[in-house]
């Protein structure tokens, strides 16, 4: 299977690659998947006044399209607000990435972690999930 | 040094210029049909079919009246168990195989099941082998047939053929060897072996895709085949269908070199592998060996590397093709059954790789690939959150993983 330019290029440069202190009120990590199921997503927001998303990292094990699908999701929620992150869809990223049916996954994937990483700051802060409430919530891995 | 680097000799092999050279004038010039016996077009044809059905028999220490014609190995298999099963079908209806088998073998099996034959899958041990114990346990007197290959396609572990002959041999029980892996590669002999029906195909030893054989044992016993096919009784019966002439003599002329040059490239073969098997392990830590270290062939080695993707690490290797277990690259989202069946557990089957080496690898390519491997990892664990947490000291099997 042929992969997208799209998803060749993040899986190259990825973008916001790294982590995030996990202890920081500041911070939400979301992380998602399973080892053996083949993809673990580890996504990270960092909020700064105004409920906006002043930076987002990730790291990802998993095939190249989960890496670009993680890498895509940070680069677009940088900057916005909380609420405007709970809009992204996993169907945005698989138009973006032009991913194929079998790797739609990844692009749920992606939206999970960037729901369970908004849950966690929310939870951490006393606030409630606005709409569109995230199935999935993981926390205290370490 | 040329790139991409072929490195997955075990999925297929480039055609040896010598091989096309000797099928060239069979599409052309002595384009006869073997079966026409009224004109030397016919004759021709049959002459280059007898000289290489010698060829392929003696390769496996056969006669050259046991060799049937076939379009590859997966049709030699579904020979092998259906006409096996539904010519002995009065005298029993139990076939053992093992879980570590191509799907050819297991497929076939898992079909013959629904039509009432029981099958039963025997287990391996951790480093591939099958245990002989546990073989004779599973014996009983309706069992017909035991089907187990030579050499694994994935992990390459080749199994002690000559006592599983002997065992099968002891019950009156026919014995079949899927060696479609192992013909050129690891000895083969049809009679020290007690082997009643081998697989074998050309495209994984240097010859042409699209043409193999079953060897059918004629005396001692005399096995019988109900064909596939229906139609003009070629092959003994076996095989209807007019003969592929060119793939045949390409079958032969492979096998031939292939033998010539066993030693000598299994020498060669073993030396780059554990070459390369060395470089990577002392590049990086944590890379698991799947199958036994040393009973397995001479080019396959398989890897397991922790905390990485099988699929990312191919895509990361962009200019070398190899092979993973990952599920991700199937389109049945399933781990390697084969690395399932080792006791291997799904998060290392899912970062397996296969590098499949053969007769045109050189050093040149092993330490590029090598290098490249160590570089790799290194980048797509900096990358893993699995490889971070398991550094911070997180029990990875403790973690509660949201299952999707």
């Amino acid at each position: 299977m042929a992969y997208s330019e799209k998803v060749i290029d993040h899986f190259q440069h990825p973008h916001n690659m790294g982590s995030l202190d996990k202890n920081d009120k500041t911070v939400g990590t979301g992380i998602v998947g399973a080892p053996e199921c083949g993809d673990v997503m580890k996504l990270q927001l960092k909020i700064g006044p105004g409920n906006v998303i002043e930076d987002a990292k990730f790291k990802t094990f998993g095939c190249g399209s989960a890496i670009a699908s993680s890498s895509l999701a940070t680069e677009w929620v940088k900057g916005k607000t909380i609420e405007e992150a709970m809009k992204l869809k996993n169907t945005d990223i698989v138009n973006e990435l032009s991913l194929p049916p079998v790797k739609i996954h990844c692009s749920v994937l992606a939206e999970d972690a960037l729901k369970a990483a908004l849950a966690d700051y929310l939870g951490k802060n006393g606030q409630k999930v606005p709409d569109g409430e995230p199935e999935k919530t993981k926390e205290g891995v370490s | 040094m040329k790139l991409p680097i072929y490195m997955d000799y075990q999925a297929t092999t480039p055609m040896d210029q010598r091989v096309l050279e000797a099928m060239l004038p069979y599409f052309t010039e002595h384009f006869g049909n073997a079966a026409s016996r009224n004109h030397v077009f016919g004759w021709k044809a049959e002459e280059a079919v007898d000289k290489a059905r010698l060829v392929l028999a003696e390769a496996i220490g056969a006669d050259p009246r046991e060799i049937v014609f076939t379009s590859g190995a997966t049709e030699s298999n579904n020979i092998a168990l259906k006409g096996i099963a539904e010519m002995y079908a009065s005298k029993g209806n139990h076939i053992i195989t093992v879980q570590t088998e191509h799907p050819s073998i297991l497929d076939t099996a898992a079909r013959l099941e629904r039509q009432g034959y029981n099958v039963t899958y025997l287990p391996v041990r951790p480093d591939g082998l099958l245990d002989l114990d546990i073989l004779h346990r599973a014996i009983t007197d309706k069992t017909i047939l035991i089907s187990v290959m030579t050499a694994n396609n994935e992990i390459g572990v080749i199994q002690p053929i000559k006592e599983i002959g002997q065992i099968a041999r002891e019950h009156g029980v026919l014995f079949h060897t899927d060696a479609t892996q192992a013909v050129g590669k690891a000895p083969l002999d049809v009679n020290a072996m007690h082997l009643d029906l081998v697989s074998f195909t050309a495209h994984k030893i240097y010859g042409p895709k699209g043409i193999g054989a079953l060897y059918v044992r004629r005396k001692n016993p005399r096995v019988r085949c109900a064909p596939l096919l229906d139609g003009g009784g070629h092959e003994r019966g076996m095989r209807s269908g007019t003969l592929n002439v060119p793939g045949i003599v390409g079958f032969a002329r492979a096998a031939q070199l292939a033998l010539e040059e066993r030693e000598s490239e299994s020498n060669r073969l073993t030396g780059l592998r554990n070459r390369l098997r060395d470089t990577i392990m002392h590049g990086l830590d944590q890379v698991y060996l799947n199958g036994h270290p040393d009973r397995r062939l001479p080019g396959n080695l398989n890897l397991s590397f922790a905390y990485v993707e099988g699929e990312s690490l191919m895509m990361e290797m962009n200019d070398v093709a190899l092979s993973s277990g990952s599920a991700c690259t199937s389109a049945s989202l399933k781990p390697s059954h084969v690395l399932q069946a080792l006791g291997v557990t799904d998060e290392l089957a899912h970062s397996s790789i296969r590098f499949g080496l053969g007769r045109f690898t050189t050093e040149e390519e092993v330490e590029y690939v090598g290098g490249k491997i160590v570089k790799a990892v290194g980048r797509l664990r900096e990358m893993s959150p699995l490889y971070e947490m398991a550094k911070e000291g997180v029990d990875l099997k403790s973690v509660e993983w949201s299952e999707h």
